[in-house]
């Protein structure tokens, strides 16, 4: 029991830290670094009281594809003068919403604390039944494919419109652009693709059509 | 003090799997390196030691000699921590592979998602060096590898599904004893080839080496590395392959199985026949390497995105049909 203390009170102090460090570096690269970390903590913490599954699945997903994307855009751009000119500007009007969204997550935040303190009722109003007999990955799939199959496919619908929506609003048809067409090639033959050409002094010929 | 003998007990069985995968991957660099010698009708490394078995030890006493150099303007903690990473991870890894039903270091729940996770985490390493490096070449190399080895995983997960779909467990040893009768290799066989491109993309190798391609980006992600750190990233890559071909073998070729449970074949031990199907599948990214040319870079993204992933998307679809059909889904054992 003292070794699962010591695993847990380490990786929560971790996660705890590196959440900090998300919102106090200075270098946007080391913020998304320290992101990846926190979500690597939390996944362990996940793994810890025995949700291996919902472990995984943090790591595969936010951290395999998720955080790599981020990485790219932050390294990318050059955020760094952006915050200059956010913060030093003189019209900044990014203040107000930066408030609204500040409150909003301190009401969210007193939520999930007052949540805390009343865990027990919360648990047992669910009318989930928990067979602990089963390997949590086969009682997740039998819930979500069978009483949560809406709301699954819903979320999956909801993904595909925004997957849809982005490559919409990014996509724009460039011209002059050389395609390769496999068919086109593997389809070529000989009598096609060359010829005898009579060229006369001086002229030249024109090899295009 | 309890404590203490475990942990020791632990580190003791952690020095029992890493030190025989270091000195194999040396030795698979060897036949790597051999193998491609070979086909191209040179005789490879055959000078340190007998047949050359010892030139990757030479190379990796050369390289700890070397001066690490670190350049002036790279982000000095994170070009540090890249090379660690890479090879931390390719050990990491090794922990959930079983070389028999009891021959393994943890048996978990999860391992094929474990294994998938920290496979995926490999791209960091590259990131990383690519983008600490403070330098064109890196930065351009490691964007590329990671938009190769982001598409590429996409269809890995994928043909686990299909395999996943039979077996009815995430456990390895669950999979690898499914296979008793039949080995996945033959239902599934396109998802095995595909597992494998895939795998030659996931790992860097040849004909998908286009974060390093020489020509265009003098080393990719490495240019700035010296001495021991390039020797990290190197043993990681090659610790990488290795288990990218154990993954083939446990999914497909029935890990510790041997091919027919009959007298002369069942007698030969379990991790004998998993070594064996490791240094095939081995053989196989050799091989290919020696006789297919680099890819290029549009090429190599369409064969992930428009080809292989539709392709293994509707072979899930046949496989669930198929076995909803026969009522062959896996049931019990959960």
């Amino acid at each position: 029991m003292l070794a699962h203390a010591i695993f847990f009170y380490f990786f929560s102090i971790l996660a705890i830290f590196s959440a900090l460090m998300v919102i106090t570096s200075r270098s946007t690269v080391n913020s998304v670094f320290f992101l990846i970390l926190d979500f690597i903590s939390v996944g362990c913490l996940f793994i810890m009281v025995g949700a291996e599954f919902l472990g995984m699945i943090l790591l595969i997903v936010y951290v395999g594809a998720v955080a790599v994307l981020f990485l790219f855009v932050v390294m990318m751009l050059n955020v760094a003068q952006q915050k200059q000119s956010w913060f030093i500007g003189q019209k900044s009007n990014h203040i107000p919403s930066g408030l609204i969204v500040s409150v909003l997550i301190l009401l969210e935040l007193l939520v999930v604390v007052g949540g805390w303190k009343y865990k027990e009722n919360i648990m047992s109003s669910s009318n989930l039944v928990i067979d602990t007999t089963i390997s949590n990955t086969h009682s997740i799939g039998s819930v979500m494919y069978t009483d949560y199959i809406l709301y699954f496919q819903l979320s999956g619908i909801i993904l595909l419109l925004s997957m849809v929506g982005a490559i919409i609003l990014t996509y724009r048809k460039r011209e002059n652009v050389k395609t390769q067409s496999y068919l086109k090639q593997i389809s070529r033959e000989k009598s096609s693709a060359v010829m005898l050409k009579d060229v006369d002094f001086n002229k030249g010929v024109n090899i295009d059509d | 003090m309890d404590y203490l003998t475990t942990l020791i007990n632990e580190v003791y069985k952690v020095l029992f799997l890493i030190i025989p995968i270091l000195v194999s991957v040396a030795m698979i660099v060897w036949l790597d390196r051999r193998v491609w010698g070979l086909v191209q009708k040179r005789r490879g490394p055959n000078v340190v030691g007998p047949f050359g078995l010892f030139q990757t030890l030479a190379d990796a006493l050369k390289y700890i000699f070397k001066e690490i150099i670190i350049p002036a303007s790279a982000n000095k903690t994170i070009f540090i921590l890249a090379p660690i990473i890479t090879m931390t991870l390719a050990l990491v890894a090794w922990a959930v592979i079983p070389l028999s039903e009891s021959l393994v270091l943890s048996n978990i729940n999860v391992g094929i998602l474990y294994l998938f996770a920290v496979s995926s985490l490999g791209v960091y390493g590259i990131i990383m060096g690519g983008w600490a490096s403070n330098s064109k070449y890196p930065f351009l190399g490691a964007i590329r590898s990671a938009a190769q080895m982001v598409s590429y995983e996409v269809s890995i997960g994928i043909i686990i599904i299909n395999v996943l779909l039979c077996v009815g467990s995430l456990n390895l040893n669950d999979i690898v004893l499914a296979q008793k009768n039949l080995w996945y290799v033959v239902p599934l066989f396109p998802m095995f080839v595909i597992f494998f491109i895939s795998a030659l993309a996931e790992t860097n190798r040849p004909p998908f080496d286009l974060p390093e391609a020489e020509a265009e980006l003098v080393a990719g992600y490495q240019t700035e590395y010296s001495g021991m750190m390039y020797a990290m990233f190197w043993l990681g890559e090659y610790a990488n392959i290795l288990l990218m071909c154990a993954m083939g073998s446990i999914l497909f070729l029935g890990g510790w199985l041997p091919p027919l449970d009959i007298y002369p074949l069942n007698t030969i031990p379990a991790p004998v026949w998993m070594i064996l199907k490791i240094l095939f599948l081995f053989f196989l990214f050799a091989i290919i390497k020696a006789i297919v040319p680099r890819y290029r870079y549009d090429q190599l993204m369409r064969l992930g995105w428009k080809v292989f992933l539709p392709f293994s998307l509707i072979y899930v679809i046949l496989t669930a049909s198929f076995l909803l059909y026969f009522d062959k889904l896996p049931k019990g054992s959960f």
